[in-house]
């Protein structure tokens, strides 16, 4: 057993207005930043790691007071992991709208001196990369050796991209896709109907009520849950298999996976927050890149100057291999340099934060050359 | 670091001209691109499926697309390269006059190779009613890879009917060409052909 890697949050206050998509600004903010390695003396060997619907900036390592948390990319990102903290200097930070120290719906609205609620402003994947990169002006970061995520992460390490040509060596968009599906915003739009038709969500201002629309927040999980997780790999982890013994002929709990699937709803119920649930699924939707250039998402990549690794898993069916073969298409038309992996493995779209040893195997493999080709060794 | 290519490679980067965009289908470990990449500055990509090699193609800095080739090509668009490679490949694949429209569409020119089943030590072992099983096809008849075995006169008439202008042909063997009684005494067939103007 290695000691743990422990690792500390910091915060960043910004006074300058965010001007965001929406129109809406935001006149000031934090963001909640973890850091992990050295950043090097010519600057060139910084990783930013961006984080999908309910994570947050603990991307790897464990905090002093809290042993048993421990970041969600904790197989990938840490000292000699696939993204090596010993040789790259990593930074995690938590969205804007998020809960989890950054400024989002909990927090203070400087204007009227009550928590936010429903009216912090509309967020989108462009406005967070937005406030990323005026993080990384504050850290003396000029260009990334890499911008990496999955999933939601993935759509901020493309929109990097685009948006900060000249700031990203490389892009790394791992089960992700350039624009969400009818199925997909169907899917994340019965998850809102749930917060909002919760009783206790009062129209986003729950908190002035001092209750949380936790009925709503935990249907909200368990159905992006199933979309997590593949036909297959449900069936082998719960099949039909009985929560009890025999069936109970009511409308309880009779098979594992609905144990299974209200266990994990009732822990996300805990932490999370059912406005931040809403703005970051709407954050998902909006996302669509080609849609500046009338649709053609080879247009939008035109701009783009890193080299480019999509990874796909075969079984995930929620952003599938072909929403990631479309953008290998679309660079490969572009001429944009781009690696793509299609790893065959059986655990639906959860597998993006699984160990496996071929697809963690590439991504070393490929940070071995991001090491080469922007010119730092241990 | 400067790289040192197999004699069989060595011919067929000869071929190809340096900055050129070059798509190499099953490229396997990507040591070719790498060279064509380094040596002559080429525009590179590798098509692979097998994890192991798509890792090797990484780890030698090309860049590698991994998907099965029986899927065809659908993320290349028309003649986006100068040349497509299919090296000891096109035998492991069924649909091979599907893989040759694709190349042909994809390239501007292509050069592809295969065991050439006419080879002298293939004829002997047929003569004695086996299959044969050589460094060239390494292989028992029921755990071979390969799916199509054609001969270095076979393929010329396919590319012929497929509306390819064939515009360099050659045997080799254990690396050296082969240039008197190619069919029978080359062991690898390469051919290096172009859509015909006609077609």
């Amino acid at each position: 057993m290695t000691a743990p890697f422990v690792v500390t949050s910091k915060r960043f206050d910004f006074s300058e207005p965010l001007q965001l998509r929406s129109g809406a600004q935001l006149r000031d903010y934090t963001l909640a930043v973890e850091t992990y390695g050295i950043l090097n003396p010519e600057r060139s060997n910084a990783v930013l790691i961006c984080h999908a619907l309910n994570a947050s900036h603990h991307v790897a390592g464990v905090h002093s007071d809290k042993i048993n948390e421990t970041g969600w990319w904790d197989n990938m990102v840490g000292p000699g992991k696939p993204v090596d903290t010993d040789r790259f200097f990593v930074v995690g930070v938590n969205n804007l709208g998020s809960c989890f120290g950054s400024t989002g719906p909990t927090s203070t609205n400087p204007a009227t001196g009550r928590i936010y609620g429903a009216d912090f402003p509309v967020v989108t994947v462009e406005d967070w990369v937005d406030a990323q990169a005026r993080l990384a002006d504050v850290l003396g970061i000029a260009r990334f050796a890499a911008v990496m995520g999955g999933s939601l992460g993935g759509m901020q390490a493309l929109a990097w991209s685009t948006r900060y040509p000249d700031r990203v060596a490389h892009c790394i968009a791992i089960a992700s896709t350039a624009k969400l599906s009818a199925q997909n915003i169907a899917f994340n739009d019965v998850a809102r109907q749930a917060i909002l038709s919760d009783p206790d969500f009062h129209g986003g201002h729950y908190h002035e009520r001092g209750v949380v629309p936790r009925r709503g927040l935990r249907v909200a999980r368990m159905i992006g849950h199933i979309t997590y997780l593949s036909d297959d790999d449900m069936a082998e982890k719960f099949g039909r298999a009985l929560s009890a013994n025999e069936l109970q002929y009511g409308f309880g709990i009779d098979f594992e996976i609905e144990s299974y699937l209200r266990y994990q709803g009732e822990k996300f119920s805990e932490y999370f927050d059912a406005n931040s649930y809403l703005l970051i699924t709407k954050a998902l939707d909006y996302f669509d890149p080609a849609a500046e250039c009338g649709g053609d998402l080879t247009q939008a990549f035109i701009k783009a100057k890193a080299r480019f690794l999509i990874a796909s898993f075969s079984t995930d069916w929620r952003f599938a291999p072909a929403r990631s073969r479309e953008i290998v298409r679309a660079l490969l038309d572009a001429e944009r340099e781009v690696t793509y992996l299609e790893i065959d493995a059986p655990h639906g779209h959860d597998a993006f934060l699984l160990d496996d040893a071929r697809y963690h195997g590439a991504i070393r493999a490929y940070f071995e050359g991001i090491a080469m080709r922007t010119g730092h060794h241990p | 670091m400067k790289r040192v290519l197999r004699s069989d490679l060595a011919f067929i980067a000869d071929w190809i001209k340096p900055g050129s965009s070059v798509l190499d289908l099953g490229c396997g470990d990507g040591s070719l691109l790498a060279y064509l990449q380094e040596e002559k500055e080429c525009r590179c990509y590798g098509v692979e499926l097998d994890d192991r090699n798509v890792l090797a193609s990484i780890a030698n800095g090309v860049e590698v697309i991994q998907q099965n080739l029986e899927e065809g090509l659908a993320m290349f668009a028309d003649r986006s390269f100068d040349c497509v490679l299919q090296l000891e490949s096109l035998q492991m694949l069924r649909h091979t006059e599907g893989i040759l429209r694709e190349i042909g569409r994809v390239g501007r020119e292509s050069i592809v190779t295969f065991p050439n089943f006419a080879f002298w030590t293939h004829r002997v072992a047929i003569a004695r009613g086996r299959m044969p099983v050589t460094r060239a096809l390494p292989y028992q008849w029921y755990d071979t890879p390969n799916v199509r075995f054609s001969t270095f006169t076979d393929f010329a008439a396919l590319a012929q009917k497929s509306g390819f202008e064939i515009m360099a042909c050659m045997a080799l063997h254990e690396g050296r060409r082969i240039t008197w009684l190619p069919n029978l005494r080359g062991s690898l067939a390469v051919f290096r052909f172009r859509k015909s103007p006609s077609s």
